[in-house]
């Protein structure tokens, strides 16, 4: 790694003043940074290591407020929650597909959604769950949607300075059912080829968002539509994973064709709306 | 410079270190401890993995510096005794676990962790408990039955 200054602020004010800085980069989990750095895809002067700053660890849950995850949160602290597990299902199940387990102990959620990847696990169940982010700046303290957060691979809203001190999901209505599906070239260590995550309020509302198929995870709209308070019927679920898969704009790399990817949103959507109904 | 003040290995040493060292380079060069192996160097291969505060981490994705304070395990100190092996390290010289031997260090560490928290673990556990930690020689089936071992012997 080049050489960098190294910064252990004592509270969010003086991290967001540090980070100001030009070639600033700010250090959490490290997973994707220290990566980076060492194949000189990213430069940094000074690194800013938040981890010494008060109240931005951990998961808190409460029945109103939802889940809130901390800065700090590793997704092994996710992996591990049995809250997690029970009331978010989606998200545990995206976790277990994030790197190794030496990974998933340094590598905060909350670096994850920030990194922007099109093929990150964790941000299509986030979306499909309503999440909402706070960022603290230099102008103040801001909320945003996650699912308007993204601008395209790698950028996002944030502006330098910016922090993300926590992401926050609400609590499931009775009743939800959650499910994330990976596809992938192989079982683990891997990058989404086709993420679909769908969250499923019966007789309400049925998010659908799907990973590694577009410049940002999208939402597929048209097929949210068809299924709106509707009882989920082959016929439907059918219509539905076409819609999704007209609506997703995936490109060709060295994991896939875009041809490929298409057809996969189509097979993983059904696969997602048969396991839920 | 920073100097950190840390454990390795049960014993407390102050080790002056660059910022933009990583954890993996410290401990091989600052505190000639060689018995952590650099593989990748960006996290892929496992072959780095030490116990930070009792969890499983590749020492490589992690900057010497963040250690401060903290207490860091590492193949070196897994021994029992100084002429006693670890009941992991006897399985996987008994049941063939090591070949070339590269991975090994990395692989038991991630091992001991996987055991302390599970001490008898499937092979479905133990091959998704694995999955950081790249062998090219073993096709790693003799690596699993070794663990299975070490954890009926420990448990």
């Amino acid at each position: 790694m080049r050489r960098f200054t190294y910064h252990e602020p004592a509270t969010l004010d003086e991290a967001v003043s540090l980070l100001a800085a030009p070639n600033a980069q700010i250090l959490a989990g490290g997973t994707d940074l220290l990566v980076e750095l060492k194949e000189q895809l990213r430069r940094a002067d000074c690194v800013v290591n938040i981890k010494k700053i008060p109240g931005i660890a951990g998961l808190a849950y409460d029945d109103k407020a939802g889940l809130r995850i901390g800065a700090l949160a590793t997704a092994r602290e996710v992996e591990v929650s049995p809250l997690v597990l029970d009331k978010y299902r989606s998200l545990a199940q995206s976790v277990r597909e994030l790197g190794s387990i030496q990974v998933r102990h340094r590598a905060t959620i909350i670096g994850n959604v920030c990194r922007a990847s099109p093929s990150a696990d964790t941000i299509p169940p986030l979306i499909a769950d309503g999440a909402s982010l706070r960022i603290r700046g230099a102008g103040g303290e801001r909320t945003l949607k996650v699912e308007d957060f993204f601008l395209g691979p790698g950028r996002t809203v944030l502006k330098p300075g910016d922090v993300v001190t926590e992401i926050v999901v609400p609590p499931p209505p009775p009743g939800t059912r959650k499910i994330y599906i990976k596809h992938g070239r192989r079982k683990a260590m891997e990058l989404a080829t086709v993420g679909v995550a769908v969250t499923h309020v019966p007789g309400a509302e049925t998010r659908i968002v799907l990973g590694a198929v577009a410049p940002t995870p999208l939402r597929a709209r048209h097929a949210e539509d068809l299924l709106r308070g509707k009882r989920l019927t082959d016929e439907l679920i059918d219509k539905a994973a076409q819609a999704a898969v007209a609506e997703s704009r995936p490109i060709s790399n060295v994991r896939a064709s875009a041809e490929y990817r298409r057809e996969m949103v189509g097979v993983l959507t059904r696969r997602a709306l048969e396991q839920l109904r | 410079m920073t100097t950190i003040a840390l454990t390795i290995n049960g014993e407390a040493r102050e080790l002056a270190v660059e910022p933009y060292r990583s954890l993996l380079d410290v401990l091989r060069n600052e505190a000639g401890l060689t018995g952590t192996k650099k593989g990748c160097d960006v996290g892929d291969c496992g072959a780095c993995t030490v116990l930070v505060d009792g969890k499983p981490v590749n020492s490589c994705l992690m900057l010497g510096v963040e250690a401060d304070g903290s207490e860091v395990l590492t193949i070196e100190g897994l021994q029992p005794a100084p002429n006693r092996l670890h009941p992991l390290q006897e399985a996987f010289i008994r049941l063939g676990g090591a070949q070339c031997g590269f991975c090994t260090p990395g692989m038991i560490m991630m091992a001991a962790a996987l055991l302390a928290e599970n001490p008898s673990p499937s092979e479905e556990e133990i091959r998704f408990g694995i999955a950081g930690n790249i062998c090219r020689c073993t096709g790693y089936t003799k690596i699993v039955e070794a663990i299975q071992a070490a954890g009926k012997e420990l448990a």
